[in-house]
């Protein structure tokens, strides 16, 4: 038996016209069940809903999370946290930024502190952090600068400004290891040649090589930026009146625990959902020139 | 006429490896110099001493006159700031063997990078400059392409032209067809060619020994870091004084021969 399509379509072919050809673009392909697929997703279908049903008939108290869902104080708080991290984050990354160039520095005495301030901040527990820095009136009773700005440290030293502080200079430690290995991945090549048309080291830092770093960055400060925002939530015992602590606040006097644990939780989920959509943004900006280089698998 | 570059008892180390030896070269102006040599010769290195990218240890090297990377004082030597030696650096332009264009800028912002940052001119200006050099080099029409969209030889002659963009009055060129597909090769030394014909002084690092003879006024052939040969290419590759200049060019033929 021959096939004559697929005979047609040969003409180039020398071989025998007898040989038994096929082509397998013009038979019909077999569709593959995938009962495993069908088999974990029944299982994980099964298990998600018998969650949400557990959940449903519990002793939880839906409509009061549905109230307070938008309330105007939780509202407040969710600003509060999403105000202060944006913040923390943008003075940490500029932290991160310099400390990762100082880092780099030839400068003996430059690279010595950088490495000196991410040891400090990053080793202390952020918990101890934001107690010492808003306890600091215990050591310091007044601060500033002797002959030009004096104050009483516990009227500056508000819990807001104890979180700003310590969440800033923690994340700028964290973020300047970010930064600087997505320095160390930029091409020694990118320097050299930056280097060859007489770039100085500020105009190639920032035009050549930062950019290029930021691209790798991105993904990794995402994830930073996600950490920072759950951090603030440790903020509630100094007192600052972010998102997690004003669903403590309402629950210690209408004791609905779990129903202002649920909108806490909802919230975040909810934040960070929308700041997957800002990351993708900002990675697809960063991405000029790398776009369709293959790299899908 | 004095020389543009000029080497006296060059050496260079990298700890306690001396990779250059006691070099002695003078480059006139609009000469075309093509370095060869095997590899590990130093002959890289060497380029790169005369732009800074590598500091020397040993003798001194002068670009049109000026002692490059130190300032003498009172029989004292002094290194000069990163910005001195980036004011030193202005008049050479150089080629790299990996191209290392800008990946985050299309091949008109590579070429208007340096006459914008560096040289402070006018956008409008600089972009027309660019463009000229872009059709210079035959890729008028890939200006707006990113580097990662062009082939090898396409991007080495955006190379080429932010080089020139500069106006060096040095050009240095490193393997600059070594990382290329045979195919490609042609393009690039053909615009090499041109820049050669306009009355740049050219060094080139090279394996082309067929382009070396066509367009070098001089040939330096390098071995084991110090320069064991130099004249002009009939002299060098035609009829070498040295062994080791003939044992090299015997091997390259006889390679050339094989891939044949």
């Amino acid at each position: 038996m021959t096939l004559s399509f697929a005979l047609e379509d040969r003409t180039n072919d020398q071989r025998k016209p007898d040989m038994d050809v096929i082509d397998i673009s013009k038979l019909k392909h077999a569709r593959p069940l995938h009962l495993g697929r069908l088999a974990t997703a029944a299982v994980l279908l099964a298990a998600g809903a018998y969650i949400v049903y557990a959940f449903a008939v519990g002793t939880i108290d839906w409509p009061v999370v549905g109230e307070y869902m938008f309330s105007e104080r939780i509202m407040r708080g969710a600003v509060t946290t999403v105000v202060i991290s944006v913040i923390a984050m943008a003075i940490g990354i500029v932290i991160g930024i310099l400390t990762a160039i100082a880092r780099s520095s030839r400068n003996m005495v430059l690279s010595s502190a950088a490495m000196f301030y991410t040891w400090l901040f990053r080793g202390a527990p952020m918990i101890l952090q934001l107690l010492i820095w808003y306890n600091l009136a215990l050591v310091f009773p007044t601060i500033g600068i002797p002959g030009l700005w004096e104050a009483k440290t516990v009227v500056v030293m508000t819990p807001l400004a104890a979180t700003l502080i310590a969440l800033s200079l923690n994340q700028g430690a964290y973020t300047s290891e970010i930064i600087r290995s997505g320095m160390l991945a930029v091409d020694i090549g990118q320097y050299e040649a930056a280097k060859s048309i007489g770039m100085t080291y500020s105009d190639t830092l920032r035009r050549i090589i930062l950019p290029q770093a930021m691209r790798v960055v991105v993904p990794p400060l995402g994830n930073e930026f996600i950490g920072l925002l759950k951090v603030t939530a440790l903020a509630s015992i100094i007192g600052f009146g972010e998102l997690l602590g004003t669903a403590q606040d309402i629950y210690y006097s209408n004791a609905k625990i779990m129903e202002m644990l649920f909108v806490a939780t909802i919230w975040y989920l909810v934040i960070v959902s929308l700041l997957s959509v800002v990351q993708m943004w900002i990675e697809k900006r960063f991405a000029r020139g790398f776009a369709n280089s293959g790299r899908h698998g | 006429m004095k020389p543009l570059v000029s080497a006296v008892r060059l050496g260079k180390k990298f700890g306690d490896h001396q990779v250059l030896h006691d070099i002695n070269i003078d480059i006139m102006p609009g000469e075309v110099v093509c370095i060869v040599g095997p590899s590990g010769s130093g002959k890289t290195t060497f380029l790169r001493c005369i732009n800074q990218l590598e500091t020397i240890e040993m003798g001194a090297l002068y670009l049109d006159g000026e002692l490059t990377g130190y300032r003498v004082e009172n029989d004292v030597v002094h290194r000069l700031t990163d910005k001195e030696i980036a004011r030193q650096r202005r008049i050479t332009g150089m080629v790299f063997q990996r191209f290392n264009l800008f990946p985050h800028m299309t091949a008109l912002e590579n070429v208007m990078e340096g006459p914008t940052r560096v040289l402070r001119q006018d956008r409008q200006a600089a972009r027309d400059t660019a463009m000229g050099l872009l059709a210079r080099v035959g890729l008028g029409d890939r200006a707006d392409a990113f580097p990662n969209n062009l082939s090898g030889g396409q991007q080495q002659r955006v190379a080429i032209a932010r080089a020139l963009a500069m106006q060096p009055r040095l050009m240095l060129f490193d393997e600059p067809t070594s990382a290329l597909d045979a195919e490609l090769v042609g393009e690039v030394l053909g615009v090499m060619r041109d820049v050669a014909a306009t009355g740049m002084t050219m060094v080139i690092v090279t394996h082309e020994l067929n382009f070396a003879r066509e367009v070098a006024d001089k040939i330096v052939f390098m071995a084991d870091g110090r320069v064991v040969e130099t004249g002009p290419p009939e002299q060098v590759l035609e009829n070498p004084q040295e062994a080791r200049t003939k044992a090299f060019l015997a091997a390259v033929v006889s390679k050339k021969q094989d891939a044949a």
